[in-house]
């Protein structure tokens, strides 16, 4: 299978990319990670050998770029104080106008979010979520349980 | 727990393709695009032209599957294509002003890597024939460096990658008759008439 131009690489993957960044990182930044998730992408692209997992790829690297920007942001805003904040206040919308339950998905571990936004939001098999996460399809199966577990308590909590 | 799923069907293509064309941006300006490709419009409908690094390397006539010629793109030169009308700007300006009758010969650039050998001589020798001036396939044949070759000629400017910019509609029959034309001969004859080529140029008559 040989690999596909960018072109129509971009435009079959951009939304799945998109949809997982917003669930994942929020609308604000969303998009400054699509941005390195693709530029990544595409540096890498000519050293591609197999374009037979080519969304698993993409969703890795985007994953990756999630990480980068939880990290940031907890080296400026401590994430427990943000979820704390709007979580306290009961609100409906983050400061950012997501639904609330957006923040506490960014305020689980980055294996657990991963997992519940690529299994629950992307609607993605659990063999793909071990692909992207690079865990075993137990491992996946075991985060997204665990990660929806911890939802339902924080957002139960707040109501 | 409902908003996790509600994500699933939330329209969110007008953001996605706003990143996808920022991230074109971004990618030019980093130079990391090998083949750029875009739409032009022209009196024949929207060309598909596409630049390489070095220079202007496909025009594509309106055609029933542009997907494919975007994946031979791919294929034959780098898998890192990408639609960046900006980076076809100065190939777009070239192209309005010719069929506007405003330019006579194009300034911009052209990579012939997509093809080889006596090809690639023939279309360089096309390439210099100048603006409403005609050649035969025999002189073609000639400054490509084999005279006797007058068919193979005829078949290398038919796979001429890179029509009306690599003039090969300026070549014609020795008898005067127009010869063919991969665009279609309605083109040649199109492209003749707008350079102001009033020969004895027809179609050969069916033998």
């Amino acid at each position: 299978m040989s690999i596909p131009p960018f072109a129509a690489f971009l435009e079959e993957h951009r939304g799945p990319v998109y949809r997982f960044l917003v669930a994942a990182v929020g609308r604000d930044g969303a998009d400054d990670c699509f941005q390195e998730t693709f530029l990544s992408a595409l540096r890498a692209y000519p050293r591609l050998r197999d374009a037979s997992n080519l969304r698993s790829w993409v969703l890795t690297i985007a994953n990756r770029k999630a990480i980068d920007h939880h990290r940031a942001r907890a080296r400026a805003i401590p994430v427990g104080a943000a979820v704390a904040e709007a979580g306290g206040r009961g609100a409906v919308s983050g400061p950012d106008g997501d639904p609330e339950v957006w923040w506490a998905v960014r305020a689980l571990p980055p294996a657990q979010r991963a997992a519940v936004v690529h299994r629950y939001v992307l609607d993605l098999p659990y063999a793909e979520v071990a692909r992207i996460l690079g865990c075993s399809e137990e491992a996946a199966r075991a985060a997204a349980y665990e990660g929806r577990r911890k939802l339902r308590t924080v957002l139960e909590g707040t109501r | 727990m409902n908003e996790l799923f509600e994500m699933r069907s939330e329209d969110l293509d007008g953001p996605a393709n706003r990143a996808a064309a920022r991230f074109v941006e971004r990618a030019r300006g980093a130079g990391l695009i090998d083949v750029a490709y875009a739409f032009v419009p022209s009196p024949f409908g929207d060309l598909l032209v596409a630049t390489s690094r070095r220079g202007l390397v496909r025009i594509d006539y309106p055609g029933p599957d542009p997907d494919r010629a975007i994946e031979e793109l791919a294929t034959e030169l780098s898998p890192r294509v990408l639609e960046s009308p900006g980076s076809l700007d100065p190939v777009r300006r070239e192209l309005d002003e010719y069929f506007a009758g405003r330019r006579q010969a194009f300034d911009v650039p052209v990579d012939l890597s997509l093809v080889r050998g006596f090809t690639r001589r023939v279309l360089r020798a096309t390439a210099r024939i100048p603006f409403g001036e005609l050649a035969t396939y025999r002189d073609v044949a000639t400054r490509a460096g084999s005279p006797a070759a007058v068919r193979a000629a005829g078949n290398a400017l038919g796979s001429n990658p890179i029509p009306i910019v690599v003039p090969c509609h300026r070549v014609v029959r020795t008898g005067g008759g127009l010869g063919g034309y991969t665009g279609g001969l309605e083109r040649k004859e199109f492209l003749l008439e707008l350079e102001g080529v009033h020969h004895a140029a027809r179609a050969d008559p069916v033998p």
